[in-house]
């Protein structure tokens, strides 16, 4: 008697992976948005003391190994953490929590959306600005009316950058928040655990399948949303 | 009317300088590096000087002594600028309009329709600027800095980047909005003698940051103390003269207060007042009335000052019957006509040294 129970087991454990991947990159790629985009800005147009301390701490996850920015979160925000229990006492607990894995995602992926958004921002003119606001614009309208559809395609490229490295983040992920199935495993640490099983090879397989799926489809949906927005900057209509 | 004071000083430049405006087209004038962006800059509210006053029309938008600023978004000037500087992402349509909704309610100005009609915009308005040639662009410029309803324009140097063509096919739209019911007061920056002679009625002459000479156009051009500030080969008087007749030869009569003159390439239809540039190079001064010269555009004048100049040469001013002309001549000839102040003589005029550029209203 053939039973489907194991290969129904994996594919219901490979979707929660998946559906927990997903809801993870995509909190932390919204939540860090406006951040990035505000860091790029000071970044790229301001001078200030400092300037070079804030660009290393912003850098510091990309160098770091992913494991020792895990066991810093660790350190701050784990139970026994002073920071951890104060925001565990309002309700919002990291240690071993999803939301934790959102954090751990957002801190590894920040850089790389500060540095696409600021690269943009660099390469917008800063005297179209000045135009804009000689024809009457306050600052916020210029931002809004003309830097912001400018370094779209970079903000655009910063978001998929980040919700990628936040999808396939994994090390400070599993030191951070763990491994527990269903609560904080991600499809990476999912994959991870199936290639510590003898035989589990074929699970690790699907998983990567649908990893490289997901990837696919991010970038090809970014791809045509810059050509788009490229063609309307370029004035082919 | 506008007064300004502006003391500012960065890399190794040093600006200090005060001067006003009246209504009309005042044109700054000055050689790279002389100052003019950094002026019209700080009038825009987009260079804060080191010390300064700004008032426009008894408004303050600058006075550091008081520490009044006033930002670039509050000033309500129009500034087209010499690279343009229309937005990517927009069309011309929408570049346009991109300032209306900042001007106050009921405020004065160009309507759009008006615009387009005045500045030729029609063909171009669903393009993209990038698909613009330059002068398309500046004209487009000038359209959106119009359209925002400002209180004076600011011009910095707008046909520098074009070519000669280019140029001419924008001065006669700069002519129609000096001459259009606007009433619009412009500063115009401008290293192109010629253009600041078709166009200024008011010239700021600077250099190294500093004012040399002010004063109406007529004046401060007829001034030989102004031929080293303006260059020996651009300097020359502008006078005002009426066509009378267009001859089929291609040359027209055109009359000034002192007679007549017979010059090619004039566009205008009889009738009109057209200004004239003649410089001071090609003025050749002689005590008795010439006989049997190739030239006939001899006029009677009267010498007012002889000016020396630093090398051989030596400017003169002359009185042409209440128009004023600049002659340059040598100093050696200075001494052998015995030219002095108060002496009558003829100015002899060569027709074919008035370029048709220099011909405008």
């Amino acid at each position: 008697m053939v039973s489907f129970g194991p290969i129904m087991d994996l594919d219901a454990a490979a979707w929660a992976a998946l559906v927990l991947s997903l809801r993870v990159a995509s909190v932390a790629m919204l939540c860090s948005l406006p951040l990035a985009l505000w860091v790029a800005w000071i970044l790229a147009r301001k001078e200030f003391r400092g300037k070079g301390l804030l660009s290393a701490l912003v850098h510091l996850p990309l160098v770091l190994p992913p494991v020792v920015t895990g066991y810093l979160l660790l350190l701050s925000f784990g139970r026994n953490a002073p920071l951890g229990r104060l925001l565990e006492s309002l309700g919002i607990g990291l240690a071993f929590h999803w939301t934790g894995a959102v954090l751990a995602a957002l801190i590894m992926g920040f850089p790389l959306m500060v540095r696409a958004m600021r690269l943009a921002i660099e390469a917008v003119d800063p005297r179209i600005e000045d135009a804009a606001a000689t024809l009457g614009a306050p600052r916020l309208s210029v931002f809004r009316r003309v830097t912001l559809p400018l370094i779209f395609p970079g903000i655009l490229a910063g978001a998929v950058m980040g919700f990628a490295k936040a999808m396939g983040e994994f090390g400070a992920t599993i030191t951070f928040v763990a491994n527990i199935p269903g609560q904080t495993q991600t499809l990476p640490s999912a994959i991870w655990t199936a290639l510590q099983v003898p035989g589990g090879e074929n699970r690790a397989l699907v998983m990567a399948a649908l990893a490289g799926l997901v990837a696919l489809a991010a970038v090809l949906l970014s791809e045509a949303l810059a050509r788009r927005v490229a063609k309307r900057i370029s004035g082919a209509r | 009317m506008l007064e300004v004071t502006l003391r500012h000083r960065f890399d190794g430049f040093d600006l200090d300088l005060s001067f006003t405006t009246e209504g009309g087209i005042t044109a700054l004038f000055g050689r790279s590096g002389a100052g003019k962006t950094t002026v019209i800059n700080a009038l825009a509210g987009l260079l804060r000087p080191d010390v300064g006053r700004v008032v426009l029309d008894g408004e303050v938008l600058l006075d550091t002594q008081r520490g009044i600023w006033v930002p670039p978004h509050r000033r309500r000037l129009g500034y087209v600028f010499q690279d343009a500087r229309l937005f990517p992402h927009l069309d011309v349509r929408r570049n346009l309009t991109f300032g209306a909704r900042y001007a106050p309610r009921g405020s004065q100005g160009a309507g759009f329709e008006d615009t387009v009609a005045l500045l030729g915009l029609e063909p171009l308005l669903d393009r993209a600027p990038a698909t613009l040639s330059g002068g398309e662009k500046q004209r487009v410029a000038l359209g959106r800095a119009l359209l925002c309803h400002p209180r004076l324009l600011l011009m910095d140097e707008p046909l520098a980047s074009l070519d000669g063509p280019r140029k001419q096919e924008i001065l006669p739209y700069l002519e129609r909005l000096r001459d259009g019911g606007l009433g619009l007061p412009i500063l115009y920056v401008s290293h192109a003698v010629d253009e600041i002679a078709r166009l200024a009625d008011r010239l700021v002459l600077l250099q190294n940051g500093r004012l040399k000479a002010q004063g109406a156009l007529f004046d401060v051009m007829a001034d030989p103390a102004a031929v080293p500030l303006l260059g020996v080969r651009e300097a020359g008087a502008v006078l005002e003269a009426d066509v009378i007749a267009h001859a089929e030869d291609g040359l027209s009569t055109l009359a000034v207060r002192a007679g007549q003159l017979e010059l090619p390439g004039v566009q205008a239809p009889v009738g009109t007042r057209v200004r004239l540039r003649v410089l001071a190079q090609d003025v050749i001064l002689s005590r008795q009335r010439p006989e049997g010269l190739s030239s006939v555009n001899i006029l009677p004048v009267r010498v007012d000052a002889v000016h020396p100049g630093d090398g051989p040469g030596a400017a003169i001013a002359l009185d042409a019957g209440g128009d004023r002309l600049l002659a340059r001549v040598t100093a050696r000839a200075v001494r052998d006509l015995d030219l002095r102040e108060g002496m009558g003589c003829y100015a002899i005029i060569k027709a074919t040294t008035v370029a048709p550029g220099s011909i405008g209203r």
